[in-house]
């Protein structure tokens, strides 16, 4: 049992407490030095539970309450490597976060330090957790962090409103979350998660148990962003402060998808077992409407971070697709992608917040062409498109291999097409982005001007004059890109993702080494191997992306070709979509409870 | 969408959401005949086990500290996010020299109100301090002490006297009791970590049940808890007040 | 009876969310959704309670009494103190909202509609 255990948590708190009290002496300097020393403190640790855990799995009870005689009273951190692999990787983030920000805010010293490094030890806190009630506890924790965090440059509406909308919905999802925890509580007698699932083990599923699962759900999958419970992200991430979206997109919602694999394989793996089927087909659907929704709304956006956060959203629904699969080579698939889309869609905000800072807009028709000058910063972002589009044989390509792989083999081979058009429109989005921007192809207006001017920035977010642009601000994206390019060709980097994947899986071993600290060993797990189908779809989604990217760009005289009647059908369609992301947190609340009862009927109709 | 299609939506997805809940409801045992293990096992070991008599505060400082360490450090957020929405602009200033000092008062406040305020100042302050202290033995604890403790200092503003609030309370100081007490509460689980070698476990002794000093670290926890809870409620009171009674646009005042 | 209290959680729920919904003012807005919180309260309540319990204080009982469940008091601690935060947070955006719109009708807030 390492004694650091609770450190990855306990310490950037710690710190925060520190950065707050020391705020009247003013010195920036200091703020950043312990911020970046204890975020990349925080990386080790996790690095050393990472590989602790990694032979076996590590069962750390707070206050010394272990279970005794079969009863659970006390709060573990149950460490598995996918769990401390996800705490180092959002550490990772974190440091880049703070690297990237060392220029940044002179309005707020030391607050925002704080709060980012709150924000790093509540999601470490949410990865390892053993406990259900903590879960929601870090939840929140994460929740009230990064309410304060988007609104950082309160100087404007935009900000406000996104923080409004944030902070409302995730709150209601919140309450879902304790329904859920009293539902369970009520009828196992237990918090923890290990022993809850031991104890439904024992029945069949009944109404309780099924619509204690959807509410716990459909609360964790506001956090991921799944359709239609998506419409506050948008607003958020295209207002909060740069370095914050990496956070947000990179890390924050994919815990949403992580806290629904943990709790259906910890807790209700063993009542739903002989629905499974039914299971599978709930979660692939709400995965490809998500996925869907946000390719095409990205597509639509003119204003690039917003743009980015579609394009999360609809990354989000491969997530849900590759967990709902069910599988443990599926979700090693979305494990692989997470990091891959993660870092990716970290360094391509990261470009954004360096346009952002240098001509005081993220429009892309203003910027139509002034990125010229920028030559590194756009060489990165048109990588970071190509990327995105799942181009062999990086990270995202590796990833969206082994969950196709496990597609076809559940017979849910046509994911492989929805992947694609995802993986096209996302692509062909930023890839347009980049030629308009710095390369000047394509017409300098389009349509929605009024949309430009929400992309404009009163304030400046940097210390710095916006002629300069900190060496920072381009180093950290482009040695993120690196590591997205790496990170799959690294040998053995994939196979021992699998295996995680393979223990993250196993419901009857979790039990056992939580509850009763048995050693476990794991059967061998044979690592999958890329296909030549693979890299024909890896090469055939470049090719969409690269494609869609041409057609945005040039192709107005293809689009005028097309018969008035299929125009006018597709721009009421095009402004319907539109319209429903409204802005108004009343709707969106309307579209929670409307997703969060339709996910409970279905459950209850199909699964009871 | 508009207002007609939004609450017409809620029309179908509210009562949708009622039934599934009622649904699944149903499946709770009987009001008044839950039999969960859990709560029984805590009320049968922390007495023998901790020395405490009042079972809530023994899982809130003992048996589920941690859940509590992220309680406090919710608070810690929302505080700090609070501070940092409601800063002072570029665009606003704040006004507050002594000559306002008036202008702050309640206008009517009698001198039979001032003077009953005043009054209560140190009444409900050794109330507060009272709640923090008991929390291992009778209902209290940090939370709900500390927020009487913080409830003390703002019967001044009923006396109409917020300047004086300010400066009785200033904003720096508050920060740095919030900031304590949270530092504390965890640092209090570290002594744990390092004198019986697992976080947030017990390291002190555990007294004679019913006694003040009993329950081991229990007592010092709640004091940490109670000064966190005291700075950051006055400090969130305060940001609110300065807005309402002395932050200004620039623009409005010229 | 024995299903009234859970009753009243659901009906809490889904009056606050009603609340949310139809509000023009955002701090009615806030107010709804400490509603839609007070839920979860009676629910975690109501499920620990036991028929004829004590408080679960040990001082001065003895020992064979029968104690309602203290463990859904303190997640409703937790419960109470993750209102309070957020609703601080919310109200000092609302502060915010209303002096850089004019105004805290959810409708006049919307400068990135699409």
């Amino acid at each position: 049992m390492p004694h650091v255990s609770a450190l990855p948590i306990v310490t950037p708190f710690v710190a925060a407490t520190a950065l707050v009290a020391i705020r009247p002496l003013a010195r920036h300097w200091l703020d950043d030095l312990i911020a970046v020393a204890v975020a990349a403190a925080v990386i080790a640790l996790c690095a050393v539970l990472l590989y602790r855990s990694g032979s076996q799995p590590v069962t750390y009870w707070m206050g010394g309450w272990r279970p005794s005689h079969g009863v659970t009273i006390g709060i573990s951190l149950s460490i598995d490597p996918l769990g401390a692999g996800l705490a180092a990787f959002s550490a990772v983030l974190v440091l880049a976060a703070l690297i990237y920000s060392l220029r940044y805010f002179d309005a707020a010293g030391g607050l925002y330090h704080a709060l980012v490094l709150l924000f790093g030890g509540a999601m470490a806190g949410f990865c390892l957790t053993g406990d259900l009630f903590n879960l929601v506890v870090f939840f929140e924790l994460m929740g009230t962090v990064a309410y304060a965090l988007t609104a950082h440059r309160i100087e404007e509406r935009a900000p406000i409103q996104g923080a409004i909308n944030f902070a409302v919905t995730n709150s209601i999802a919140g309450y879902a979350m304790f329904i859920g925890v009293a539902l369970l509580y009520a009828r196992t007698g237990a918090l923890n998660m290990a022993q809850i699932g031991a104890a439904l083990d024992a029945h069949r599923a009944d109404p309780l148990v099924v619509v204690a699962m959807a509410v716990l759900f459909a609360g964790f999958l506001t956090k991921a962003a799944a359709v239609p419970l998506h419409f506050w992200l948008a607003d958020a991430h295209a207002v909060a402060p740069t370095p914050v979206c990496v956070l947000f997109s990179g890390v924050m919602i994919e815990l949403g998808v992580y806290a629904v694999a943990r709790l259906y394989w910890v807790m209700f793996a063993g009542p739903m077992h002989p629905h499974l089927i039914a299971l599978r087909a709930i979660l692939v659907a709400i995965g490809v409407t998500t996925a869907l929704t946000g390719a095409v709304m990205c597509f639509l956006q003119r204003h690039v971070k917003r743009l980015l956060a579609f394009s999360s959203i609809s990354h989000v629904g491969v997530f849900i697709c590759g967990l709902g699969l069910l599988g443990h080579r599926a979700l090693a698939g979305v494990a692989v992608y997470v990091i891959g889309h993660g870092l990716t869609k970290a360094a391509l905000f990261l470009c954004a917040g360096v346009l952002l800072h240098r001509f005081a807009t993220i429009d892309e028709f203003e910027l139509h062409g002034r990125g010229r000058e920028l030559r590194a910063v756009g060489i990165a972002f048109a990588l970071g498109g190509v990327l995105l589009a799942g181009a062999p044989p990086f990270t995202l390509f590796a990833g969206k291999s082994l969950i196709e792989a496990a597609a076809s083999g559940s017979g849910y081979g046509w994911l492989i097409a929805v992947f694609t058009v995802v993986s096209a429109l996302t692509a062909g989005a930023v890839l347009r982005v980049a030629g308009r921007v710095f390369l000047g192809w394509g017409p300098a207006s389009g349509p929605d001007p009024q949309q430009a001017r929400a992309a404009r920035e009163r304030v400046d977010e940097l210390r710095d004059a916006r002629e300069h642009t900190p060496r920072t601000m381009v180093a950290v994206p482009v040695a993120l890109l690196a590591a997205a390019i790496a990170v799959a060709l690294i040998p053995g980097a994939v196979p021992a993702i699998e295996r995680a994947a393979a223990r993250f899986t196993d419901h009857g071993a979790y039990a056992a080494w939580v509850l009763r600290g048995a050693g476990v060993h794991w059967p061998a797990i044979a690592p999958s191997h890329v296909s030549f189908d693979d890299v024909l779809y890896g090469l055939l989604s470049s090719g969409g992306a690269l494609a869609l990217a041409a057609l945005a760009l040039f192709g107005a005289p293809l689009r005028a070709s097309l018969p008035g009647s299929l125009r006018a059908g597709l721009a009421t369609a095009v402004a319907g979509l539109r319209g429903l992301h409204s802005g108004h947190v009343g709707d969106y609340v309307a579209w929670w409870t409307a997703g969060a009862s339709a996910l409970g009927a279905v459950c209850l109709l199909a699964l009871g | 969408m508009s207002r007609r299609a939004r609450l017409g939506l809620f029309a179908c997805a509210g009562p949708a959401l009622a039934v599934v809940l009622v649904l699944g409801f149903r499946g709770l045992p009987a009001f008044g005949h839950y039999h969960g293990v859990y709560g029984l096992v805590v009320n049968g070991v922390e007495l023998s086990l901790r020395h405490a008599t009042d079972m809530v505060t023994a899982l809130n400082f003992d048996l589920r500290a941690f859940d509590t360490l992220g309680e406090e450090f919710i608070l810690f957020a929302a505080v700090t996010g609070v501070a940092l929405l409601l800063r002072e602009l570029r665009d606003e200033s704040q006004r507050g020299s002594a000559a306002d000092d008036g202008a702050h008062s309640f206008s009517g406040a009698s001198d039979g109100l001032r003077g009953a305020s005043l009054l209560l100042v140190p009444l409900i302050v050794a109330l507060g301090v009272y709640i923090v202290l008991h929390g291992a033995l009778t209902p209290g604890g940090g939370f709900q002490g500390g927020l009487v403790l913080a409830a003390g200092p703002l019967a001044a503003l009923l006396a109409g006297r917020y300047l004086a609030l300010k400066r009785l309370a200033p904003h720096a100081a508050l920060e740095v009791l919030d900031a304590l007490g949270a530092a504390a509460y965890a640092l209090l689980g570290l002594g744990g970590l390092v004198f019986a070698s697992i976080y947030v476990k017990n390291f002190l002794p555990l007294g004679i049940p019913g006694h003040l000093l009993s329950g081991g670290f229990m007592a010092l926890n709640s004091i940490a808890v109670g000064l966190e809870v005291t700075g950051a409620f006055l400090l969130t009171w305060t940001e609110f007040l300065d807005q309402a009674l002395l932050i200004r646009r620039r623009s409005e005042r010229s | 009876m024995s299903f009234l209290p859970y009753a009243v959680a659901v009906w809490l729920f889904v009056a606050g969310l009603w609340g949310v919904v139809a509000s023009r003012n955002l701090v009615r807005t806030v107010l709804c959704l400490s509603v839609v919180q007070s839920s979860t309260y009676v629910l975690l309540l109501g499920v620990g309670y036991r028929s004829a319990g004590r408080a679960p204080i040990v001082a001065d009982v003895p020992v064979v009494s029968k104690l309602v469940d203290p463990t859904v008091q303190v997640l409703v601690l937790t419960d109470i103190v993750i209102e309070a935060t957020v609703i601080a947070l919310l109200l000092a955006l609302v502060v915010q909202a209303h002096k850089r719109f004019g105004s805290v009708d959810p409708a006049d807030l919307r400068p990135l509609r699409d």
